[in-house]
């Protein structure tokens, strides 16, 4: 009796210090739009609203993973030093590229209207964006990169059937194929997008 | 500007059979779902200098006559955008029955009788009072698409934009008798249009564009590293989509590349 008693404790104890549950994809898109709306509709000054949004994107996007992605063939023929140096400028490329987007919107109203288990690794939640006086409604399809289910990343917005990340991706290769290939072009391109 | 418009059409015409004879990526019959990812932009140093030239442009008439239009009152601009979105259906619904998509065919052809009358010229939508939708609008270089037409090579032209070698040929087909609003106004002489309602309608479509589209066009000017990229991966990006006919994003996505990746 005791046993048991010992072995229910230990298992109660190991629930809450390891929460093992899988957070759902659509879940995490309805955090994720939750706390920016709050962000975006406080009165916070700009400054902060680009702090706590970026901390949002560091926490629930495959920042690492896009870099390479959009990187496309040319990730197979950088040195370990370049790829270092291409993570940390893509990083810092990202997170001001994408508070820039949204630090615009008061406060926009996304719903979520279905998803699709592509397969183990990939989820997609189709989201609906409300129209505005301004803009239309706009679909909004996030991909969501699921191989850990305990941790799910964002790798790619697509907004009205238009890839961000291979957008992105073929904006690098033409910088990279208009200057010999060279990965200091890209690089550079990086750097001056930053400082601006 | 009867005689430019033909001259235009000439010259681009005579480019585009330059083009196609060139590379040899005009092919009928090959795969219609396009996986090649590969841009054929033929003449990249000439499309960005035309490229510069349109930015200019925009910054100079369409923007700020798009940002005035942005203040006239909410009903004019969506009654506005109804009529010119209406006016479309006559290009819409033959390539709805070139497509074989004869239901949307349908659709659309009751949806553009109900509008012009009851919705006095396509202003109210009065069509989807009556539960007929509005559907995707198909052009002709959509249906060289479906019929297996390769995109060719992408181009840009003065004021117009970017394109392909297919959909400057599926513009053509409208000159050409294709589209019923272009024949009514500037190819024949009738008694109830002029040349100029045409020109008037085609500059409206596009502010109003332009207007829908204000806050998404800075953004991406902020934002992009090399904007005449960006812009041309959305074109060929969107075209590709219309013309696969898809609303389910998995399906034009080629996930090949992100397998690869592995960050957990």
């Amino acid at each position: 009796m005791i046993k048991i008693k010992l072995i229910s404790f230990l298992f109660l104890i190991s629930l809450l210090i390891n929460p093992l549950e899988a957070k759902e994809p659509s879940a995490l898109i309805t955090e994720i739009v939750n706390e920016a709306s709050i962000i975006l509709s406080s009165s916070d000054p700009v400054e902060s609203k680009i702090i706590k949004l970026n901390n949002i994107a560091e926490r629930n996007v495959d920042i690492d993973g896009i870099g390479m992605y959009t990187l496309g063939k040319y990730r197979k023929s950088l040195n370990e030093d370049q790829k270092l140096k291409y993570k940390k400028l893509f990083k810092s490329y990202f997170l001001k590229s994408f508070s820039s987007r949204l630090v615009d919107y008061s406060d926009p109203k996304i719903s979520i209207i279905s998803k699709k288990k592509l397969n183990d690794k990939y989820t997609i939640v189709n989201t609906l964006l409300e129209a505005t006086s301004k803009n239309p409604e706009i679909k909004i399809d996030w991909r969501i990169y699921t191989k850990n289910p305990d941790r799910p990343l964002i790798r790619d917005l697509i907004v009205e059937g238009l890839s961000l990340a291979r957008t992105q991706k073929e904006e690098f290769k033409s910088i990279l194929q208009n200057n010999d290939d060279d990965i200091k072009y890209l690089f550079k391109s990086l750097e001056e997008f930053i400082i601006k | 500007m009867k005689k430019f418009i033909t001259v235009l059409l000439i010259s681009i015409f005579s480019q585009v059979l330059a083009f196609a004879g060139s590379d040899g990526t005009l092919e009928i019959g090959k795969k219609t779902n396009e996986q090649n990812d590969t841009v054929k932009d033929c003449f990249e140093p000439v499309n960005r200098g035309i490229f510069a030239f349109n930015q200019g442009l925009d910054k100079i008439f369409f923007k700020p006559v798009a940002k005035g239009y942005r203040y006239l009152p909410k009903p004019i601009r969506s009654g506005t955008s109804n009529a010119v979105s209406n006016l479309s259906n006559v290009v819409t619904i033959p390539n709805n029955i070139l497509q074989g998509q004869f239901k949307e065919a349908a659709v659309n052809t009751l949806r553009f009788s109900i509008n012009s009358t009851l919705g006095i010229a396509g202003i109210f939508d009065v069509a989807s009072y009556y539960g007929l939708n509005k559907l995707d609008k198909e052009d002709y270089g959509q249906t060289l698409g479906t019929w297996g037409v390769n995109e060719g090579c992408y181009f840009i032209l003065p004021v117009l934009g970017p394109t392909t070698i297919r959909d400057t040929i599926g513009s053509i087909v409208n000159f050409s008798g294709g589209d019923a609003w272009y024949n009514v106004t500037v190819a024949n002489n009738t008694k109830y249009f002029e040349n100029s309602d045409y020109y008037y309608s085609r500059l409206t479509s596009g502010v109003d564009f332009r207007a829908k589209n204000l806050e998404a066009f800075e953004s991406l000017e902020k934002n992009s590293l090399d904007l005449y990229a960006s812009v041309r991966s959305l074109y060929l990006q969107d075209r590709k989509r219309k013309i696969l006919n898809l609303n389910e994003t998995t399906e034009t996505m080629n996930d090949d590349d992100w397998e690869e990746i592995d960050t957990q």
